[in-house]
């Protein structure tokens, strides 16, 4: 047994596998959620929702994807092939890749960068240059305006993104994901969300708008310009932007867990799991992705100009207000914190 | 010789190697389900189908054209900000040990771009007609 381990932890071996197992979990998680999604939007609206497919339709996923492979893949004649068979891959690339520096318990992280946060952060906006691939290389009105729309959002909400972690790391002092967990040891009452509250909010929001949900889906907006920036996708294509927008719910809810919710650490130190807190990190994560699911079917959607305002009128001056607050409280009480 | 470097774990570059390799492979899987599905699905060409989608209207305009300038006033102030992330996050992390000195160059920092954040705000350049 102990033979296997370290061979599996030897290092060619343990590459292979991380890469397999994590690429394993970003298409599971992106299956699992378009049937919680529909399932969950269901119950809201006091419907069953898939229930054919399977043990109370929990094939409905397997389904879709056989659905989707043999589909036809439809271009516009006069689309730029490269930009919009690209687009797929630039939008589930950082969807991806970013879960290597997640840390799922003490000692389960792929690879733990120093500078994580800012490779998470650097990663987000490759999910916008997909998006404003997928609407150029369409070359159609709907899908141009829609990534226009989304190009003007993301960039907005990436700022707001970007300066509420700031807090996170002057407190933990350290931009990997690993130091960030382990210095909220010890109970919830030393998580980050209750000193950087104003920023947890602030980066929560400013996540659904990443992913580009419900009340900030501006760029599909499915009333007005049918779809946006994905309209002329189908098939497989249409599948994998669908997959990667999932997949990229999950990871901001798996990276609003890690920062400011404790990660896989539990809420008090007698519930502590050893090699399986882990599930700490499920349960976290999964609690934010329902949120995510819940304010979708109860919210309606944002007007442009109420979008552009808020996200530069009212997040970004929070962050600088709590900027100087945590700086202030950090040197006034040092035994605080 | 790949070998011997990828065995030393948890040194500096090896790590940036398994996320350009990870990058690689994920770039690889996606291009393979895209060619696979070319390959599963029928493909049967035709012009109309090959038509854009304006809700069952014929296509006049080319949409590759200019588009507002609104647009752009957004990315300036974005990549102010985006820049000024990247000077507040090194501070950040070594703030415990500056103490007040680093407080006060955060402070003058801050304002002057809060100044220029106020008066982008005042001429209406965040104003989304």
């Amino acid at each position: 047994m102990q033979t296997v381990l370290n061979l599996l932890e030897a290092e060619p071996i343990r590459l292979l596998l991380s890469f397999a197992l994590i690429l394993f979990l970003v298409l599971n998680l992106a299956g699992i959620l378009t049937f919680a999604e529909r399932k969950v939007a269901a119950y809201i609206q006091l419907r069953y929702g898939p229930n054919r497919v399977g043990p109370r339709g929990f094939l409905q996923p397997a389904a879709d994807v056989v659905k989707l492979f043999t589909k036809e893949n439809v271009m516009p004649h006069r689309a730029d092939m490269w930009i919009f068979l690209g687009a797929p891959i630039a939008m589930f690339l950082p969807a991806a890749a970013v879960w290597l520096v997640v840390p799922f318990a003490p000692r389960s992280v792929v690879a733990d960068l120093n500078v994580g946060v800012v490779f998470f952060i650097a990663l987000t906006s490759i999910g916008a240059l997909g998006l404003i691939m997928a609407g150029y290389g369409s070359r159609s009105t709907f899908s141009l305006l829609g990534a226009m729309r989304g190009a003007a959002q993301m960039i907005s909400y990436e700022v707001p993104l970007i300066l509420s972690l700031l807090g996170v790391i002057m407190l933990s002092g350290s931009l990997s994901f690993q130091d960030v967990v382990n210095s909220q040891s010890g109970g919830f009452w030393h998580w980050y969300f209750l000193p950087q509250l104003p920023m947890f909010i602030t980066f929560y929001i400013a996540g659904v708008a990443e992913a580009r949900r419900v009340p900030f889906d501006l760029p599909e907006g499915e009333s007005e310009i049918v779809g946006g920036f994905m309209v002329e996708y189908s098939g497989m294509t249409w599948g994998l932007i669908q997959a990667s927008e999932f997949a990229s719910m999950a990871l901001v809810s798996a990276i609003t867990a890690t920062l400011f919710l404790g990660g896989w650490q539990p809420p008090f130190e007698f519930l502590d799991l050893g090699n399986f807190n882990w599930l700490w990190f499920a349960i976290k994560t999964a609690l934010i992705i329902f949120t995510f699911q819940w304010i979708r079917w109860s919210l309606p959607r944002l007007r442009m100009d109420q979008l552009m305002d808020f996200g530069w009128k009212i997040l970004v001056p929070v962050c600088l207000i709590w900027l100087f607050v945590t700086a202030g409280a950090m040197l006034l009480l040092p035994s605080v914190f | 010789m790949a070998l011997g470097l990828l065995q030393q774990g948890s040194s500096y570059g090896v790590l940036y190697l398994y996320v350009g390799i990870f990058m690689l492979l994920i770039t690889g899987f996606v291009a393979t389900t895209l060619v696979l599905a070319r390959l599963l699905s029928p493909g049967r060409r035709s012009g109309t189908k090959g038509q854009i989608y304006e809700t069952g209207e014929t296509t006049v305009t080319d949409p590759w054209r200019p588009f507002p300038v609104r647009y752009y006033v957004f990315a300036l102030l974005f990549l102010i900000f985006d820049v000024e992330a990247a000077f507040l996050y090194p501070w950040a992390v070594i703030y415990r040990d500056l103490g007040l000195y680093g407080f006060v160059e955060m402070v003058i920092f801050v304002v002057i771009l809060t100044v220029g954040l106020v008066y982008a705000w005042k001429k209406g350049a965040l104003k989304w007609v």
